[in-house]
């Protein structure tokens, strides 16, 4: 009952933060919650790998990031009215929505193919540093990338066009991203419990058995890798247009441990834990930052007492008190 | 008489200088219950996982169904028809005993790249799980995790999932390990129910359970298979009772 009253109360204020917010003058709240709400994508595309198969990627920032750049520097063609390529065929850039998200996933998509080929051929510790690895040097690929401001990272003429919405609209941005994160988290859940998901978590549970099974088990852990990055992708299309700004600190193995930390906090291998998570966490960033600059202090023992009393997370605590799990 | 089902020949593997397999021959026909005992350290083990595809040897070859498998990696000699159950008993702990065995049949029902349809509604998985785990007495227990069951149900359960993915051999490691004296009957009575449905090989340390299910024994010791016969025959060779069986004699 726990469970779905939170469930149905987290949707209902969900859809009427806006207006509520507008009626006590706090504006700036539909801000930071549909940048809330981009990291609980983010989380929900790690929590594929790690919550239900079990691998732990130290490396997802390289997504987000890269999400993020390729709908800044197709903007920035657009706005240039210069093309991206010229040969062998003529590509330009674009600020509207429909091409430049689903381009920021398909890039994803082919890194995490490229990535998760290599790095799935080791498992455990060796699997964290790897992909690990593969974040810094797309970290610093795009600290080199001159053309697209380097360093100092590269401001978005103007947010991607995604007819209806007009997304310099704070409010229509995020109803858009709500939209978004339900759409996906439906998905995830017809995944989770799909022949797919269900080899997934067979692995996590006991790779070794599911390959004597007769499971070519590299190739599901591929196939999902290359689903987180692609959804990964999606949310770094979103945060490009949230803060109209990208630069290489979306790559920061820092922003990967705070992915890592939305999800564990919430709870791995639960449907709504990386949102629950995202929430937590954001919103203790939120407050405390305010009351000192040091806020990990507070936050870095919050998380021993979740790993060390509440091993589910939040989220996973609620499911178990609902009877389950 | 027909091809053998599986054929093992000049087997060979050596970890440094210890040589755990030391030139093998072995033929088991289609429907024989093969049973492979020896000391501790004799070899059973890699066996085992050379024939499983965990552990490549470093000559000799393994025909499978009239195809050579010798290296063939592990999910794909199952998906021929090879099943086993771990000497460590092994199934995927935090879910459900039918999840266990639908896997199993799903391993075998086709690629599982399907997103979409919820796996627990299909039938055509569903119902033959249900049937595995009814046959091995566990149909009471089917929602319960597997981490849940007790030790002997646990064993029974890998049988079960061995059994879904209809195998044509089954390799049982010690399959009665750690079990009770009434666990190990009722595992005695479940393999023996599978006669003639399936040929399997079998390593066992109880001699009960050996003598009472093997139409067949392979003595291995120091990674070579001193004698190959039927039980009574094996009961009486001297060099395996000097080997082997007189440490139980004793």
């Amino acid at each position: 009952m726990v469970r779905r009253t939170l469930l149905v109360g987290g949707l209902v204020l969900a859809l009427a933060l806006p207006p509520l917010a507008a009626a006590f003058g706090l504006d700036y709240v539909v801000g930071v919650a549909a940048r809330i709400l981009i990291f609980a994508l983010a989380g929900v595309s790690l929590n594929l790998i790690l919550g239900y198969g079990g691998m732990v990627s130290f490396g997802h920032a390289a997504f987000f990031g890269i999400g993020a750049y390729v709908v800044a520097i197709l903007s920035y063609h657009a706005d240039q009215g210069e093309p991206l390529l010229t040969w062998p065929l003529v590509i330009g850039g674009s600020e509207l929505a429909i091409i430049a998200w689903p381009v920021a996933m398909l890039v994803c998509a082919v890194v995490a193919l490229i990535i998760g080929a290599i790095c799935l051929r080791t498992s455990g510790l060796y699997f964290i540093m790897i992909t690990l690895a593969f974040a810094q040097m797309l970290f610093f690929f795009f600290v080199s990338l001159e053309p697209y401001g380097g360093d100092d990272g590269l401001s978005l003429a103007q947010p991607s066009r995604a007819w209806p919405f007009d997304l310099s609209d704070d409010r229509q941005f995020y109803y858009l991203v709500l939209a978004l994160l339900l759409f996906i988290l439906y998905l995830m859940r017809r995944l989770i419990a799909s022949r797919f998901g269900l080899v997934l978590r067979g692995i996590r549970e006991n790779e070794r058995r599911m390959q004597a099974m007769g499971f070519a088990t590299y190739r599901y852990k591929l196939a999902a890798f290359v689903i987180s990055g692609a959804v990964a992708g999606l949310a770094g299309a979103l945060i490009a247009n949230h803060t109209e700004f990208v630069s290489p600190s979306f790559l920061d193995w820092r922003r990967s441990g705070e992915i890592l930390v939305v999800v564990i906090l919430g709870g791995m291998g639960t449907l709504y834990g990386p949102v629950a998570g995202a929430i937590a966490y954001l919103m203790l960033e939120e407050v405390l930052a305010r009351w000192t600059e040091h806020w990990m202090i507070i936050l870095g023992p919050l998380l021993v007492l979740v790993v060390l009393y509440a091993k589910q997370g939040l989220w996973g605590t609620i499911e178990k008190m609902s009877g389950r799990r | 008489m027909s091809a053998p089902l599986l054929s093992i020949a000049g087997l060979r593997k050596a970890f440094g200088a210890v040589v755990a397999c030391d030139g093998i021959d072995l033929d088991l026909a289609e429907g024989e219950v093969h049973a492979l005992i020896g000391p501790n350290g004799a070899g059973k083990t890699t066996l085992i996982g050379q024939l499983a595809g965990e552990i490549r040897p470093d000559s000799g070859c393994i025909v499978f169904a009239s195809r050579d498998i010798t290296s063939l990696p592990v999910h794909a000699r199952a998906a021929r028809g090879l099943a086993r159950s771990f000497q460590i008993t092994s199934v995927l702990p935090g879910m459900s005993a039918l999840d266990n065995v639908a896997l199993a049949v799903q391993a075998h029902a086709g690629h599982s790249f399907r997103f979409w349809r919820p796996a627990g509604d299909e039938a055509a998985v569903r119902e033959p799980a249900r049937e595995a785990l009814a046959r091995v007495d566990l149909a009471q227990r089917m929602d319960i995790p597997a981490a849940a069951l007790a030790h002997g149900e646990q064993r029974q359960l890998e049988i079960a999932m061995a059994l879904a993915s209809r195998p044509r051999l089954l390799l049982l490691d010690e399959p009665t390990a750690g079990m009770g004296a009434e666990d190990s009957a009722r595992m005695v009575t479940l393999l023996e129910s599978l006669r003639g449905d399936v040929t399997m090989l079998l390593v066992e340390h109880d001699m009960d359970t050996v003598f009472a299910l093997a139409e067949r024994i392979s003595v291995l010791v120091s990674g070579r298979i001193i004698a190959c016969d039927v039980p009574t025959a094996i009961r009486n060779h001297p060099e395996v009772r000097r080997a082997y069986l007189g440490e139980d004699d004793g």
